[in-house]
């Protein structure tokens, strides 16, 4: 039975097989949309290859000085709370890299000598692979403020199930990607790192109040696991694990699905699923919608 | 302080494996972990003998006087950061909130004031004449970029300006790469051989470009794919980029890292490869240092 639900798949420290899951939970499903949040780094198009079904451009507004109009008043300097503005001489200088675009500075100037003129950001594109629905953003490079990006990404409202992998980290990025979710898968690898990044990411999604579990990736029989000491004392609910596998690695580093190529890791992948539809169902019965 | 940063775009690709093994190697006496959104190179470095802690302070962020409000919604329309909610009174979602105040000069009845904000720890840690320099920053946080500055400024401040420091980058390309890359030597890429780490080592390249700031590539676990190994290699030496070697896949270095061990330590293959890279890393820098 499907029913809608967003499922967030993050990680803290990269390289823990967030694409890997998201990927492969989105492909086993009946219908899906995939969303690549990881908007710096994106990886999800070179695995399911999409047609592309549309690219728009997402843009920010700077504000841009007309300096025949400014008398050089220092309201907007005064007021920028990033010091994204500076009078130099009878010259005014917007820095675009330390620019918030928050508005605010052209709301105040009394001579209307500051416009905001949109400027490109990056690209969010949408596309299909087989019955998943496929979107991503690109952040353009030397761009550093991915947030408005990934806001851009989440616009679209759907039905069934939607799969955000997300970028690396604990911070406004992760966050902004997570907001929207029910769930929240988290990855951990069995190293002292991810066990760390594991905490952090734990940490974040108790904050944000979101259900989650941790899937424990590449285990090795018998290995020590800091990832699985830290869910066992913290009372983290550990949703599996998904062994070592070298064929699975090589896989990977082709850009190959695995449930699309062995039967076997479909049938992982399709469990799974399955059991995060239940613990999220018993997380909002539990929970209702906040 | 000359500096020669780790990175790597792809998340989980060796940056602290080789950024540790480097400060073992070359018994750095400066050094930092960039990574302030996920920080591990602490685990690596064993304890130290100071510690000097400080709040990191962002911007002062918005807060709404229920008692002066009287919910005309100025302050939601012109928040862009999407801070404010109405429901069930108007109060500030503290980790949207960007500190740009255009709510409070909207606001019709100066309901709204602006309280300190922590955001973060800034760490100098110290063991003879080696300095640590680390942070970390309060879940879901903003202004990283801002706190990546701060952990370079005091690392700095704190040593000789000969000193050869070694920084332990994030992955990415946005905004706490962008303030790592400030000023650095040598950019040196960790990549890893899958159609996710070359495409992001591409990206990340030309970030560091972009900033003028020169780049060297190593592969490691480059057994993990020969034939996407050797890929890297060649678009490297299309590009006109210093390949500096690759390491191999070793289990034993996920169990000593796991110890608090650094890859130089252990004495393997991995081990050996990491030595010879560094040592053609640091000719890289001289030969930066003097151009």
């Amino acid at each position: 039975m499907a029913t809608d639900l967003t499922v967030a798949v993050l990680s803290g420290k990269g390289g823990t097989g967030k694409t890997l899951l998201s990927v492969n939970l989105a492909a086993v499903a009946q219908k899906a949309t995939y969303i690549d949040c990881d908007v710096e780094e994106p990886n999800g198009h070179l695995f399911f290859k999409p047609t592309i079904l549309s690219e728009r451009v997402v843009t920010i507004p700077k504000p841009v000085v007309e300096q025949s109009l400014c008398d050089g008043c220092r309201i907007c300097t005064a007021a920028c709370a990033f010091n994204a503005l500076a009078l130099i001489g009878k010259q005014l200088l917007v820095f675009n890299e330390v620019c918030h675009s928050c508005g605010l500075c052209t709301t105040l100037c009394p001579k209307k000598a500051l416009t905001e003129v949109e400027q490109p950001l990056g690209v969010v594109r949408e596309g299909q692979h087989g019955t998943v629905s496929f979107e991503d953003g690109i952040l353009d490079i030397g761009q550093s403020e991915a947030v408005p990006l990934i806001k851009a990404l989440l616009r679209n409202k759907h039905k069934d199930l939607v799969v955000i992998d997300s970028p690396p980290g604990s911070g406004c990025l992760v966050s902004e990607a997570i907001s929207g979710a029910d769930f929240c898968l988290l990855v951990a690898e069995p190293t002292r790192f991810g066990a760390h990044n594991l905490a952090m990411v734990h940490e974040l999604v108790q904050i944000l109040g979101k259900p989650c579990a941790v899937l424990l990736n590449k285990t090795v029989e018998g290995a020590e696991n800091p990832s699985e000491e830290y869910a066992r004392s913290h009372g983290l609910s550990i949703m599996g694990s998904l062994p070592y596998d070298r064929t699975l690695a090589t896989l990977t580093s082709e850009g190959l699905i695995a449930s699309e190529e062995l039967d076997h890791y479909h049938a992982f992948f399709s469990g799974l699923l399955e059991t995060i539809r239940k613990e999220a169902a018993d997380a909002s019965d539990t929970h209702p919608q906040r | 302080m000359h500096q020669i940063l780790i990175l790597s775009g792809k998340g989980g690709t060796g940056k602290t494996t080789v950024a540790s093994a480097f400060i073992h190697l070359s018994q750095a006496k400066a050094y930092a972990d960039c990574d302030v959104d996920a920080p591990n190179l602490h685990l690596v470095m064993g304890s130290f003998e100071t510690e000097q802690k400080q709040d990191y302070m962002g911007l002062k962020k918005a807060f709404i006087d229920p008692e002066l409000c009287i919910g005309c919604d100025a302050c939601r329309q012109v928040c862009r950061f999407d801070a404010i909610e109405a429901e069930p009174q108007y109060h500030v979602i503290n980790i949207a909130c960007e500190g740009c105040r255009a709510c409070a000069y909207a606001c019709p009845q100066d309901a709204i004031s602006f309280v300190d904000s922590k955001v973060g720890d800034l760490r100098l840690l110290q063991r003879g004449d080696e300095h640590f320099s680390t942070a970390t920053l309060i879940m879901g946080s903003g202004t990283t970029g801002k706190l990546v500055t701060q952990v370079k400024n005091q690392l700095k401040q704190a040593v000789d300006p000969n000193e050869v420091a070694i920084l332990d980058g994030s992955p990415g390309i946005g905004c706490p790469v962008i303030a790592s890359l400030s000023g650095v030597n040598l950019a040196l890429m960790v990549a890893e051989p899958s159609v996710s780490g070359i495409s992001d080592l591409k990206r990340v390249i030309a970030s560091a470009r972009q900033l003028q700031v020169p780049v060297a590539v190593i592969v490691n676990k480059y057994d993990m794919h020969e034939q996407k190994s050797a890929d890297i290699e060649v678009f490297c030496f299309k590009e006109g980029i210093p390949f500096l070697g690759k390491i191999p896949y070793d289990r034993e270095a996920v169990h000593s890292l796991n110890q608090g061990l650094t890859l130089d330590q252990i004495s393997s293959n991995g081990a050996e490869a990491v030595k010879s890279i560094y040592s053609r890393t640091l000719d890289l820098v001289k030969e930066t240092m003097k151009g």
